[in-house]
């Protein structure tokens, strides 16, 4: 299977559309149709109806949008199931540069908001009175939907980082959970020393997501937006701790090369090849129905830290729903996602169907946090997982491309990744490349 | 040699041996074998049924395509290319130059403006923004230009217009005749170009019920992707076996026709 080559393909039109919607696009944002937009015109909108467009990967959006149907029989939504973030992403940036076809209400990967915030291809919803909602989200993913003084969607789920182990390797060869990357790294020496077919991780250097995430949790704040200026810093002390800490994993050949998604990977978290993951947590429903062999054998720790101190973790993954600039009826739009996102009704169907929410209500109570994984030994993984929600660090920004900067992380970091070298060269590419294309789209970019 | 043909059909043979695997199987059992259930069937009944039987709509869609766009390119490039080699007029080398230009140019570098285009045109996402790109063929218009003004000999064109006969006549009764091997190669191309056709409909396309095969496969791999995987490979795999049987059907049924032209040696020359 191809995958990560038409990924990369899709990423590169992406790259390609986005330069010239950016153009188009910054002329005309900030048009409210009529200056009409209230609570009240939400609610009026609702009964009203009408039929509303909605573009999502999510595996719950079926029977969410039953019940919404029920709650307001006079409102119709055309479902279109759009499988990943990457395709999705790719048409909903294609039908914006168009003009039309775009959606009224789309799924982003929070990565993604700032791409399509800035061009002005979404409502803003400060008007509709969704500041109100605020309370509702952790911290940082009602900062991740309320960039540049707008509030530009809901979160719908988050994907705090942990560190997802399989306590049958550690346990076999007697190694200790690590709570610092410094034992990880010993942990990995060691069983990578006891059976060199097994990694303490995989990760083949392709995966921007991961390691922009794994930059976050090591204090590293590299990108940073104001208005059209954007800071571009792949060497800070943050991203350099990263860096050398996982040069020492990659030189020392302890990373498995197995790239993520495939059907190798799923194998090799059946049976131990891949001994732990740094990752969101929205991996256990992932584990349980792909990997079903790991059953009983995973457990889930807080991520290690560098210094062994205060809990600290990162985002990895998570999105939101939006409303676009395109749909001809925002308000009836708006109040789709308000339900979606904000009401109990919506979040218990999303919750049912094993995703991690970003809703503080959920996240504390008796029932979530109590919740016994059979998949994880009877664990109560939640306790682990909002604690490590509660300990996302804030501050952390994505950049306005960051389709396209995704879509070159291979060709950068991933090379110092293939010659087994120093990763900060990579990043440093990584950044000048990311230098150049910003100027070229017309952004001021500095260091 | 035999190297190179272990090469070519171990994926083939991987794809096979798979597709008779469960999901479950396909993780934890050897790639290369035959191992647990052997579930083909319930493979292909599943992957006819899943979704709504989605695929079945899919191969439909990929079928219009083709027959509408491969069979349609194959027309205009045969009424174009035997048009070029067997008639005079005034700018020829001209269009012989833009032709030979088209040929250089790949089409996933035309995607991008042509989505462009079809969106002024209000035509994205309808089957009109896959069937008009794939009606155009600048390779298969050369390779009937060059293949008629050597198949089809002049003096049998001049023998039937002094027996009186017009020129659509002896181009339907006679010269088709004699381009059949090469509009054949030609409706190959087409058809294949058409059914593995990646790119334009995945930029131009947002709906899945207007999917082809291709688009569609991916859709389902993706889904083994990220927040709220629900990976479906046993299935991915059995319909991308499924959707290189026509092709290979195409290919076993057209290749007889796919040989040296049938004047060949014809006429003293």
């Amino acid at each position: 299977m191809k995958t990560r080559n038409i990924g990369r393909v899709a990423a590169g039109a992406t790259a390609l559309l986005l330069g010239v919607s950016l153009v188009a696009c910054s002329a005309d944002s900030g048009d409210n149709g009529g200056g009409e937009a209230s609570a009240d015109s939400i609610e009026a909108a609702l009964e009203k109806g009408g039929e509303i467009t909605y573009w999502t990967w999510t595996p719950s959006a079926e029977a969410q949008v039953a019940a919404f149907e029920e709650a307001y029989p006079n409102v119709t939504v055309k479902l279109v199931d759009t499988a990943a973030a990457a395709d999705h992403n790719l048409k909903l940036q294609n039908a914006i540069t168009a003009g039309s076809g775009a959606p009224d209400v789309a799924q982003l990967e929070y990565q993604s908001l700032p791409q399509f915030v800035l061009p002005g291809a979404l409502v803003d919803l400060t008007e509709y009175g969704f500041a109100e909602h605020e309370s509702l989200y952790t911290a940082s993913t009602w900062g991740a939907v309320t960039t540049d003084d707008g509030i530009w969607g809901l979160p719908q789920d988050s994907g705090p980082m942990a560190l997802f182990y399989n306590t049958e390797v550690f346990e076999g060869l007697g190694i200790e959970v690590p709570t610092t990357w410094d034992e990880y790294i010993a942990a990995g020496e060691a069983i990578h020393a006891a059976d060199p077919t097994k990694y303490i991780t995989n990760d083949p250097g392709g995966d921007a997501g991961f390691g922009t995430s794994m930059i976050w949790q090591a204090g590293g704040r590299p990108f940073q937006t104001e208005g059209e200026t954007v800071t571009v810093n792949l060497q800070d002390e943050g991203s350099k701790k990263w860096a050398d800490t996982w040069n020492t994993l990659l030189q020392n050949d302890l990373l498995g090369a197995i790239p993520g998604w495939s059907d190798e990977w799923f194998q090799a978290l059946s049976d131990g090849t891949i001994a732990s993951l740094p990752i969101g947590a929205w991996m256990p429903g992932v584990l349980e129905s792909s990997a079903p062999d790991g059953a009983g054998k995973w457990r889930v720790a807080p991520m290690p830290t560098y210094d062994g101190g205060e809990p600290t973790t990162a985002e990895n993954g998570g999105s939101s729903q939006v409303v676009l600039e395109q749909s001809k009826n925002k308000a009836l739009a708006a109040g789709f996602l308000q339900w979606l996102n904000a009401s109990q009704d919506s979040i218990d169907v999303f919750l049912a169907s094993g995703g991690f929410p970003a809703t503080v209500a959920d996240l504390e109570s008796d029932e979530f946090l109590n919740y016994e994984s059979e998949y994880f030994g009877g664990q109560k993984i939640n306790e682990v997982l909002v604690d490590a929600a509660n300990s996302v660090s804030t501050g952390w920004e994505y950049l306005p491309w960051q389709a396209y900067a995704n879509s070159i992380y291979s060709d950068t970091v991933g090379q110092s990744y293939l010659n087994k070298g120093d990763i900060n060269e990579g990043l440093a590419e990584w950044q000048a490349q990311n230098i150049k294309y910003g100027s070229e789209q017309g952004f001021t970019v500095s260091e | 040699m035999s190297l190179f043909i272990i090469y070519s059909l171990l994926p083939l043979v991987w794809l096979f041996i798979n597709s008779t695997k469960t999901q479950a199987d396909l993780i934890s059992t050897f790639g290369l074998w035959f191992s647990g259930d052997f579930v083909f069937f319930e493979n292909v009944a599943q992957t006819l049924t899943y979704d709504n039987g989605i695929f079945v709509r899919w191969l439909g869609n990929t079928l219009l395509y083709v027959v509408l766009g491969a069979g349609g390119a194959t027309l205009l490039a045969t009424l174009g290319g035997y048009g070029l080699a067997k008639y005079n007029f005034p700018g020829k080398k001209a269009i012989f130059a833009v032709i030979l230009g088209a040929v250089a140019v790949p089409g996933t570098a035309l995607a991008v403006p042509t989505f462009l285009m079809f969106s002024q045109l209000g035509l994205t996402n309808t089957i009109w923004a896959i069937i008009i790109p794939s009606l155009i063929s600048p390779f298969g218009l050369y390779l009937i230009w060059v293949y008629a003004a050597d198949s089809v000999p002049t003096e049998i064109l001049e023998a039937a217009r002094v027996d009186g006969a017009s020129e659509l006549r002896t181009f339907f009764t006679i010269s088709i005749r004699l381009l059949a091997p090469g509009i054949v190669t030609v409706a190959l191309f087409a058809i294949v170009a058409t059914w593995n056709n990646y790119f334009l409909p995945l930029i131009m396309l947002s709906e899945p019920n207007l999917f082809p095969l291709t688009i569609g496969l991916q859709q389902w791999n993706l889904q083994g992707t990220g927040v709220g995987a629900d990976p479906i490979f046993n299935l991915v795999l059995t319909g991308s076996l499924l959707t290189i049987v026509p092709i290979v059907v195409a290919f076993l049924l057209l290749q007889r026709f796919w040989q040296s032209g049938l004047s060949a040696g014809g006429v003293k020359q």
